[in-house]
């Protein structure tokens, strides 16, 4: 499977998808740790890509996405932002009105974590 | 690189901007945090309005230069 496909397969399968620098046991990247931390806050269960193992993976990842930067946060395959924007929504409470509408009320009862390999 | 260039770039880009700011966050030319608020930006996502700044920024983007950008936009404040 190529990466393109690998990178599709994880926004539109997983429930909160962040692609980041480094993981979340060990991020490598400012922004990427506070987008990561948001989405803790607001209680995400989080399914997290690292894109440095290839650069490839981040090319595919934008031309689907057309957002430039890393990190990048989707719930539901839908892209959310990137560091700014998820903590601006999660200061706001507006975050977790979103996880709510899209998985449901009790979408905080998991607070799962895995990182996922697309290389 | 200075904030100049950048905000130039923006002012083309946001001709209606009440507000418009560019900071080097480092000092080191490279790591910048925009602010804009602009009518045209209004009833925009704010991911829609981040892919304008984006937009507005490609050049810089695409060739290094900007290195880390923090965005902040508003459509108009009524």
């Amino acid at each position: 499977m190529s990466y393109s496909d690998k990178v599709k397969g994880v926004i539109e399968g997983s429930d909160v998808a962040i692609f980041m620098k480094g993981t979340p046991q060990f991020v490598m990247c400012g922004n990427s740790g506070r987008a990561l931390e948001a989405l803790r806050r607001a209680g995400a269960p989080v399914t997290a890509v690292d894109v440095l193992p290839d650069p490839q993976i981040r090319q595919e990842l934008t031309a689907i996405s057309g957002w430039p930067t890393i990190p990048q946060v989707f719930v539901k395959g839908e892209l959310v932002g990137g560091a700014d924007i998820v903590e601006e929504l999660e200061q706001s409470g507006e975050l977790e009105r979103t996880l709510r509408e899209k998985l449901g009320d009790d979408y905080a009862s998991s607070r799962s974590e895995e990182t996922v390999s697309v290389s | 690189m200075s904030t100049q260039p950048l905000r130039e770039l923006l002012e083309g880009a946001f001709p209606d901007a009440t507000e418009l700011d560019v900071s080097d966050r480092t000092g080191g030319g490279d790591h910048f945090q925009v602010v804009v608020t602009a009518p045209s930006l209004s009833g925009l996502s704010l991911v829609e309005q981040h892919r304008r700044v984006y937009e507005a920024l490609a050049a810089p983007l695409a060739d290094g230069t900007i290195h880390e950008l923090r965005i902040r936009t508003k459509g108009a404040t009524s």
